[in-house]
This record gives C-alpha cells, sequence and structure tokens, in this order.
C-alpha cells in the first residue's frame, strides 16, 4: 500500500547517496584542512603567545619573522639545502634511470635496493647517518683505524658544513625514487624515432640530448615538484641526525616553526612562519595539481 | 601499458657498458651501506664500536643490543625499551589504514561513477591537503584534540592520519576506477542493483591490487610519520619512530651506539618487511602520488 511513496523515498535516496558517502570526507577537508588554515593565518595576525589570543595585531608578526636572525638562518639554510638537494636528486635519478635503459642485466636486483630507502622513516635514515658521519665512531674513526691518521670529516659537527650533510642523508633517501620517475618516462618514449634518428647518424650522446631529454619533460616537472614539496616539508630529518645544530647551522623553517610555537611560546610568530611554508608549498602545488586534473579529462 | 615494457633502442659499446654496470654496483653500495652499518654494528659490543672500524664484521657476536633495545633500554625518562611503543605504532596503524582505504574506496568510486558537477573541485580540494606542510595545522589540531578529549590518546592520532591520508587513498582509487568500464555499473543499475551492492558486488571484488597499493602506502606512511606523533601523543601512545628518537637523543648515560642500531632497525623493519614482500606495489603508490597514472 505504501509502496509507491516507499519507492519514490528509496529513488531519491539512491541519486543523494552518493553525494551523502562523500560528504563525511569532505567535511573533514572542510574542516581540518581548510577550516585549520584560516584558523593558523588568523592566528598570525593576533597576538598569541603560549596560548591562542585573539587581539588583532596586523603584520607584526611578519615583521618580527624577517627582523629575525634565527628565521633568516632558516631560510637561507633552506635555500641551499632545496637548491642541492634538487639538482642532485635530479642529476643521480637522471643519470642512473639511462644506465638502466642500455638493457642492463640484473636490474631487477638494483632496482629494489636502490628504492629501499624511501620505504625507511626520516628517523630511521637520520639515526643511521648521524652517527656514520660522527667523528668519534663514524667514518672518520674508521679512516683512522685502517690506518689512514690524517684522515679528517666532521662536517656533521662544523657550522659551516652541517647543512650538507642533511643534504647527503636527504638524497640518500629519494634519488632512488627519482630514478623511478625518470625511468617511467624513458620506457615511454617511441623507438621507432630514436631508430630513424640512429640511421641517419646520431650518436648516442645526441640521441639522448636531442631528442629523448627533451622528452622527459613531463619526469622533470613531477619531479621538481614532488622534491620542492619534500624539501620545503623536511623536518624528521634535521631532527634526528643533527636537531637543527651545531648551533643553529642546520635549522630550517619546520623546525623553527616547532619551537617558536611549542618551545618558546611565541605562537603568533610560529603561526606566521607557517603561514609562509604554505604559501611557498601552495604556489608550486596548485599550478601543477590545476593542470594534472585538467589534461585527465 | 604496452609500452612502458619496452626496450630502449639505444645501444652501446662494452667498454661503456662495463663502466655502467662499475657506476650501478657502486650506487648499490651507496644504498646499502646505512643498512650495512646498522646492521653490523648491532650485533656488537659497545667497546667494538667506540674503539674500532664502523665497516668491520663483529669479533664477538651478540645479541645484547637487541635485546636491550627492544625491553629494557632507557627511552624518555622510564627503561621500557621500545616494546611497548612497538605496539603503540600498531594500535595506531592498523585502524588508521583500515577506515583511510575504505574511505578512499569510497570516494574513488563516487567520483568516478556516480559523478557530478564540480566534483574534481571537490577531488583537487581533497588531494591538495595531502601536500600542505602540516605545520599549518598543528596549533589548531592540538586543540580540537584537546576538546575531544583525544589529546594524547592513540584515537586522536588515528583521527589525525585518516583525515591526512585520505587525499591520497582517494586519489589512488579514483585513477583506478576511472578505467573501470562505466557500462557494468549501468547495466547493474538497470537490473535494479543499488549503490553499495554495485560497490560490494562489483567494484570491490575487482580492486584486489589497487586495495594493496592503498595498505601499503598508508602503512608505510603512518608508521613513519614523526611530527604529529611528536606533537599529538603521550606515553601511552607515542609510536616507534618518537621512542626512537628519544632512545637515540637521550643525554644522560654512556651513548650504546650498538643499542640505537638495534632500536633503529626494530622501527624500520616492518615497513621494510613490506617493502620486501610487495615492493612493486609501494612504488606503484609512489608513482601514483607524482605522475598521471
Amino acid at each position: 500500500m505504501a509502496a509507491p511513496v516507499d519507492a519514490d523515498f528509496r529513488t531519491r535516496l539512491q541519486v543523494w547517496l552518493p553525494k551523502l558517502v562523500l560528504s563525511p570526507s569532505l567535511a573533514m577537508a572542510l574542516v581540518f584542512v581548510y577550516g585549520f588554515i584560516l584558523f593558523t593565518v588568523y592566528l598570525s595576525f593576533t597576538d598569541s603567545r603560549i596560548l591562542p589570543s585573539f587581539g588583532w595585531v596586523g603584520f607584526e608578526n611578519y615583521f618580527k619573522l624577517f627582523r629575525l636572525r634565527h628565521w633568516e638562518i632558516a631560510v637561507t639554510n633552506m635555500g641551499v639545502f632545496a637548491v642541492l638537494y634538487m639538482l642532485i636528486c635530479t642529476a643521480i635519478g637522471l643519470a642512473l634511470a639511462i644506465f638502466f635503459d642500455q638493457k642492463i642485466r640484473g636490474e631487477g636486483v638494483l632496482r629494489p635496493i636502490y628504492l629501499y630507502p624511501m620505504a625507511l622513516s626520516f628517523i630511521v635514515t637520520g639515526t643511521a647517518w648521524k652517527w656514520m658521519l660522527d667523528p668519534g665512531i663514524g667514518l672518520e674513526n674508521t679512516m683512522h683505524a685502517l690506518g689512514w691518521e690524517s684522515f679528517a670529516f666532521d662536517w656533521i659537527k662544523n657550522r659551516n658544513y652541517a647543512i650538507y650533510t642533511v643534504v647527503l642523508a636527504a638524497v640518500w633517501q629519494t634519488s632512488g625514487f627519482v630514478m623511478a620517475m625518470f625511468l617511467a618516462g624513458l620506457r615511454g618514449i617511441d623507438n621507432e624515432i630514436l631508430k630513424a634518428a640512429q640511421i641517419d647518424g646520431a650518436s648516442n650522446w645526441n640521441l639522448y640530448r636531442r631528442i629523448i631529454i627533451p622528452q622527459l619533460r613531463p619526469a622533470f616537472l613531477s619531479a621538481f615538484v614532488i622534491l620542492a614539496h619534500l624539501a620545503i616539508k623536511t623536518y624528521d630529518l634535521v631532527i634526528a641526525l643533527t636537531g637543527g645544530g651545531p648551533g643553529r647551522a642546520t635549522e630550517l623553517p619546520a623546525t623553527f616553526m616547532y619551537s617558536y610555537t611549542f618551545t618558546r611560546n611565541q605562537m603568533g610568530i610560529g603561526a606566521a612562519s607557517a603561514t609562509i611554508m604554505l604559501m611557498t608549498i601552495a604556489a608550486i602545488m596548485i599550478p601543477y595539481l590545476y593542470s594534472e586534473l585538467r589534461e585527465r579529462k | 601499458m604496452a609500452a612502458s615494457q619496452q626496450e630502449s633502442a639505444i645501444r652501446t659499446s662494452n667498454t661503456a657498458r662495463v663502466l655502467i654496470y662499475l657506476l650501478l654496483l657502486l650506487f648499490a653500495f651507496f644504498y646499502l651501506l646505512p643498512l650495512f652499518v646498522m646492521g653490523v654494528n648491532s650485533v656488537k659490543p659497545l667497546s667494538e664500536i667506540t674503539g674500532g672500524n664502523m665497516m668491520a664484521l663483529p669479533e664477538v657476536w651478540t645479541l645484547e643490543p637487541w635485546r636491550k633495545a627492544w625491553s629494557e633500554a632507557q627511552v624518555g625518562v622510564q627503561a621500557t625499551g621500545l616494546k611497548p611503543y612497538f605496539w603503540n605504532s600498531i594500535k595506531m596503524v592498523v585502524p588508521a589504514v583500515f577506515i583511510s582505504t575504505i574511505l578512499g574506496a569510497l570516494n574513488g568510486y563516487v567520483l568516478t561513477k556516480w559523478r557530478f558537477r564540480g566534483d574534481t573541485i571537490l577531488f583537487g580540494l581533497m588531494l591538495f591537503a595531502c601536500f600542505i606542510p602540516f605545520q599549518i595545522v598543528l596549533i589548531p589540531m592540538a586543540r580540537v584534540l584537546g576538546i575531544f578529549g583525544l589529546a594524547g590518546t592513540t584515537w586522536g592520532l588515528v583521527l589525525v592520519h585518516v583525515v591526512y591520508g585520505i587525499g591520497f587513498t582517494t586519489l589512488y582509487f579514483r585513477n583506478y576506477y576511472a578505467a573501470f568500464p562505466t557500462e557494468l555499473v549501468r547495466a547493474a543499475q538497470i537490473d535494479g542493483a543499488g549503490f553499495f551492492q554495485i560497490f560490494w558486488r562489483i567494484m570491490l571484488p575487482s580492486s584486489g591490487p589497487i586495495i594493496v597499493v592503498s595498505v601499503i602506502w598508508q602503512f608505510t606512511n603512518i608508521w613513519n610519520d614523526f611530527l604529529f606523533g611528536a606533537s599529538f601523543a603521550d606515553f601511552s601512545s607515542q609510536p616507534m619512530t618518537v621512542a626512537l628518537n628519544n632512545l637515540v637523543q637521550s643525554s644522560t648515560g654512556v651513548k650504546e651506539y650498538n643499542v640505537h642500531f638495534a632500536g633503529a632497525i626494530l622501527a624500520a623493519l616492518p615497513t621494510l618487511l613490506v617493502y620486501i614482500v610487495a615492493g612493486r606495489f609501494f612504488v606503484r603508490g609512489l608513482m601514483a602520488g607524482s605522475v598521471k597514472g
């Protein structure tokens, strides 16, 4: 008797069900991501210290931030780290991918070895390299034990060089992944063009320079975006490897934000630094995601 | 994709090939070195590390550092070893992986088979959430967890990892289901199958590989997380990564490097095992997060 009403309800439910199912995830994203971003950005304009407070101070936290020597060091370190990390990862990744492209025997054994660091926590990576680079027990000590008494390698304890040890450990962790991205690109290149160029007498060097590498543009773009965003988010690795030291020699924006917000009770300034980190990543990620999602259609 | 399997047409001379093999082996050595150093030094007595050569095999083999790291070492203030933190990690990872994968599968299903206006924008909003620097959410998240009484609990961490993991799981299932024939879904609809029936009977049974990708990715990511664990956990919920860091950074007493190495391997072991067993699914997850499928 009530069947028509019931059926009507069911059809309408079926129409709304997909949106209903999507809505919890969407609501979470809106609150926990975008709501929280707005909250933190708002805090960056307030006089928050140990706890959030809502006294509006305008851009004062940003002015303070940019006058802080500590922040200047963190940003400079980030520049050095990001440029070296991205360049070296790309160079190693591309070289290894090209090597693998020469019909290498044992690729099936070597490739997993190059990629396994990606499965490890940055804390594990940091711990391993911390002691390997430690002059007291690591490389330097080993060289001395082997008889090379004058060998010295104390970068991790040296203010001027410590940042390069962060680069080393980060490259160790992610260069294999960059290799995999380039290899996927190389395997997609049309062999017919290469064969035609070979018949015309092109050398391997020219094949790579003129034909293959230009065709890897999407892989370069992906590698750039992924590496840039990993570089800006680098936190755990520094904590485990150097703790930001010696002194402030390896302080990065992520470690700066944490210490200003939670240990120095300067939440307003911490929020301002987090906002700057977000804007940097957004400037890279949003155009990339936009083009990726548009092309897919 | 057939094209991705093809061999390159490039020919190289034998000298060049020898050089390439040498370089490849050199890099294999570079990548394996930390694992070797951790392994070898975790089975040495401390005196052999401080007095000797980090690359040398142990003169006296011992499992004592492993036992100490697991059940005795000073982590933070208590001498409990890493054992309780290992279980904290398990208790956090299992529900978080399960929930985020289920939600990702449902979202991917809706976003490909029940499309509506603006769905791509909504997906873009969810995806961007994976790439934000999490520093931007730490302050409000700490407040909200406190308000809900979840501060310092495992369930609080589960919530955090689900929230910031859904973007990736949705991405995986969306790309995977995009290639699934929509005609099958429409045919089932005409036969009277409802939204969930189609999901359970048609979509899920053919989702094996992508479920594995999603589970492995989430497991690895959440297990390896440090920032959230360090920010929102207390002793009863601190994960393995935080405990390992506390163990290594503790400034009291003698630095027991061999125990640190054993602890580092313990923290790495679960994700490493997953990588050894199902590495190609992990790599697939990595690639899907960066390049178009």
